[in-house]
């Protein structure tokens, strides 16, 4: 069995060991190389290249079918439970809604300490009082919360450091996702991005929780890529002067980041207001797109624009992949993105350049891409559906990539379209500001939800359905497509043994052959996955994690 | 730097390594059935406004334009998470008239103001006239969309639907009745008059996906038909004709295909003009058991 050493040394240490002290220094160095130490789970992604992928391999395509439940964690909430936890040296440190900090016994489940940050009764978080995570650098603990704070909690003993407010949550300003440590930063953005605010990345020291730089992912007046909110003139109908003030490009799902370049990317969510595109003409830089930014200065190195002028609240809210593929001999450092709008994407991460893009289910907002990558757009008007719907053919849902099997893992929603039809909308703060007037295509059929319905399901077979899809980066085929009944929301994981890990709505918790898309092992939680599964080690043995429902639950192999 | 180079075109079969127990699904999931041939669920009538909207304790009347302005209020604000048709979240049906946390339009315009703390309901802001105008809409939603459809006398109706509609022969009504169509109960808080009339005329062409009934065969033979209660990737749970609630290994079952046409006849040449305005102004009386 292959095993790299650092794990060999990691299970040696487990064995042999006392456990580490709760909340061992988690320095810079261990951060940038944490997929040498895949016993734990360090960063949202697990990695900074983000590609969800662990070398840990005690848990094979032969014993996977002896994974059974090892233990549960209740949370107290009614909240969407959407929190990917992290692992360090036995302890796992976990959010639960709206913002409570728990710290666990990794093996047991047992509950060390709960921090609780009650948020302010101003905040108008848009889509529910969601928290997908945390960040780690040193014997820090940082959170971003849903009335727009960043908070800094001690992991060992659960006392608050510091906090600092970014922006006022009463305008709907409002943090969900897991923060980003970079060196001494800690990096986070706003989401809102449906309700008229205006967009920012901000990175704060990890010490003080001074504010270090702030990129608006709108740019102001003069500014560039300002013209991209074209000045309104007499015959644009309903043009709103001042859109970038309130013309969302929220920040709501975590970056990555390159130490080679020192560049952190960030996908940049929808221009607001959503379906009332003409209250915002041009190509409304940066939403929908993917921005590099230096980690030091938060400057704009690059952007990419992936649904300009985007009228389908399409966002580019997905986790940027970063791969070093060989091809043909040479290695090109790409970006990997699988978009809600339908289209996967290379990238080159160095440059921002398009290298290549197809879409990967069916689309008619468009016919193509052109060669510098922007999509040649075909509005169906409020008469006809389009695809992907709303929701996208994928979304926020964590994707993987297996440097084993080279190939691209991610969940899309398929046959699923909606008539999207607008009506102008007039800016209330801290209200939706969308314009929307869309329904489903199918009469008597509501569209999915983006984030599950409860347990009964006799809809989704007529407006959608979902797939786990296997993609090839370096031919552009689908290699495998695993298909569910519902539509999909979950994370997806894969380890160096050809597993892969995933949730779903329908309450299962499921492990596929990475290479071929057969079912292997599947146990029911009985609650909608809307987090990604992670995997790690404590005390000498592999644990699968999932959050689904309002739980997350903990499996290992029958011992 | 080289260029990524995609063959053109080219596509696997979508079916490579998808698991035996998974194919069923997926011949459901790139159904195009009838999608865009079923009619409406949301055509009412306003001829209705003048009735007690549900679970009302005093009746109300409420202006049409308020209504209309309501809707397009609704639209904007309420839409994204409770969906076109008032049902999109979990337990929460704006249709149906019956509120868990709201009994009178006090109790509404205060959630809507105020939201629901602890759920995914946030504090709104709204003038007094846009407060008026939402409640009035979400009070009269089920009625709002359609034309206008004429209502007979209630009480002959019940006996057409008891008598010559022999709907008790497949429908329940609080406890009487057959189980093996969908129960009418409270069929009055989710389907407005102008849905109904459509349905009796034109069953199959008017039949909600959902109540499309199922057929399934076992693999060892055995034909299983009803209506599907709910399903997943790998099971299927069915109401079938012998009122048995079964749950289905997708597995086992060498068939599952959703049937086109509905088990419901048309009344369209059995019952007159005058006895279908009496039968639907029997229905929409339905709305719920009568609390004792």
């Amino acid at each position: 069995m292959r095993r790299p050493l650092t794990a060999l040394l990691a299970l040696a240490a487990a064995m042999l060991l006392p456990p580490a002290p709760a909340g061992a220094q988690v320095t810079w160095e261990r951060l940038v190389n944490a997929a040498d130490e895949p016993h734990n789970w360090l960063t949202y992604s697990g990695t900074f290249d983000s590609q969800r992928h662990s070398a840990l391999d005690r848990i094979t395509l032969d014993n996977v079918g002896d994974l059974e439940m090892k233990w549960v964690f209740q949370s107290q909430t009614s909240h969407n439970f959407q929190a990917t936890p992290l692992v360090v040296d036995g302890i796992m440190y976990l959010t639960q809604p709206p913002n409570d900090v728990v710290a666990l016994d990794a093996r047991t489940g047992r509950v060390f300490w709960i921090y609780e940050h009650v948020p302010s009764p101003d905040a108008r978080p848009c889509c529910g009082f969601t928290n997908r995570g945390l960040a780690i650098a040193g014997d820090t603990l940082l959170m971003g919360t849903v009335d727009a704070m960043v908070v800094a909690v001690d992991a060992r003993s659960g006392g608050p450091l510091w906090e600092t407010q970014l922006a006022d949550p009463s305008y709907a300003y409002a943090i969900t996702h897991a923060p980003l440590v970079v060196k001494d930063k800690v990096i986070v953005g706003t989401s809102g991005g449906d309700m008229g605010i205006r967009g920012f990345i901000a990175a704060l020291d990890i010490h003080t929780g001074e504010e270090a730089w702030r990129f608006y992912t709108i740019p102001a007046p003069g500014e560039p890529g300002s013209e991209t909110w074209e000045r309104c003139t007499p015959e644009m109908e309903h043009c709103d002067p001042d859109a970038w003030q309130t013309g969302g490009a929220a920040v709501w799902l975590t970056g990555s980041y390159d130490p080679e370049t020192n560049l952190t990317f960030w996908g940049i969510g929808n221009p607001g207001p959503d379906y009332a595109w003409y209250q915002r003409p041009g190509d409304n830089l940066y939403a929908s797109s993917v921005v590099a930014l230096n980690a030091d200065t938060g400057e704009l190195a690059w952007h990419f624009q992936f649904t300009p002028g985007d009228r389908y609240d399409y966002d580019a809210v997905q986790i940027p992949v970063l791969v070093d593929l060989d091809v043909n001999g040479s290695t090109v450092k790409a970006m990997l993105w699988a978009n809600r709008n339908g289209f996967f994407y290379i990238l080159d991460r160095v440059t921002g350049r398009f290298l290549n893009g197809r879409p990967y289910t069916r689309i008619n907002w468009a016919e193509g891409l052109d060669d510098s990558g922007r999509p040649i757009q075909t509005p169906q008007g409020p008469d006809n559906p389009t695809y992907p719907g709303k929701q996208g053919g994928t979304n926020w849902y964590s994707p993987s990539y297996s440097a084993s099997t080279g190939l691209m893992y991610f969940s899309t929603w398929e046959n699923y379209a909606t008539v999207f039809d607008s009506a102008p909308v007039e800016y209330v703060p801290g209200q939706p500001y969308t314009g929307s007037r869309n329904r489903s295509p199918v009469r008597g059929v509501p569209e999915p939800p983006p984030v599950g319905r409860g347990h009964i399901n006799t809809w989704t077979a007529d407006v959608g359905s979902g797939s786990v899809l296997a993609f090839n980066p370096r031919t552009g085929e689908k290699v495998w497509q695993w298909e569910t009944y519902d539509v999909m929301n979950s994370g997806i994981l894969t380890t160096a043994t050809d597993l892969l890990f995933v949730g779903g709505r329908e309450g299962y918790f499921q492990a596929l052959d990475a290479r071929s898309g057969d079912l292997l092992w599947r146990a029911v939680t009985g609650g909608n996955t809307l987090a990604a599964p992670i995997t790690y080690e404590a005390a000498g043995r592999q644990f699968v994690a999932i959050a689904a429902g309002h739980s997350l639950f903990v499996f290992g192999l029958r011992e | 730097m080289p260029p990524i180079v995609w063959r053109a075109g080219r596509r696997r079969p979508a079916l490579t390594g998808v698991p035996a127990g998974t194919i069923i699904a997926f011949i459901l999931s790139t159904r195009s059935l009838l999608p865009w041939l079923v009619a409406a669920l949301t055509a009412g009538a306003s001829g209705l406004a003048g009735l007690p909207a549900a679970a009302q304790d005093h009746p109300v009347e409420y202006e049409r334009a308020d209504i209309e302005r309501g809707a397009q209020l609704y639209d904007e604000f309420c839409s994204a998470c409770h969906g076109d048709d008032g049902d999109a979240v979990p337990g929460v049906n704006l249709m149906s008239g019956q509120f868990r946390f709201a009994t009178t339009d006090q109790n509404l315009r205060r959630i809507m103001t105020r939201g629901i703390p602890g759920s995914g309901m946030p504090p709104g802001t709204y003038s007094d006239a846009d407060q008026i105008a939402l409640v009035a809409y979400v009070r009269n939603m089920r009625d709002y969309d359609g034309g206008v459809v004429t209502l007979g006398d209630a009480g002959r109706g019940r006996a057409i639907y008891e008598g010559k509609g022999d709907c008790a022969s497949c429908h329940r009504v609080a406890g009487r009745g057959s189980r093996s169509g969908p129960d009418l109960t409270a069929i009055g808080s989710v389907r407005g008059a102008g849905s109904m009339r459509e349905t009796l005329l034109d069953p199959t062409g008017n039949m909600l996906p959902h109540n499309r009934p199922l057929r399934a065969v076992t693999r060892g033979g055995e034909v299983i038909t009803g209506r599907r209660l709910n399903e997943d990737t790998y099971t299927v749970q069915i109401f079938d004709e012998q009122e048995r609630l079964m749950s289905l290994d997708k597995a086992d079952l060498q068939e599952l295909t959703p049937v086109a046409d509905s088990p419901m006849p048309s009344y369209a040449e059995t019952l007159s003009e005058t006895e279908l305005a009496d039968l639907l102004a029997y229905l929409v009386t339905l709305r719920g058991l009568v609390t004792q």
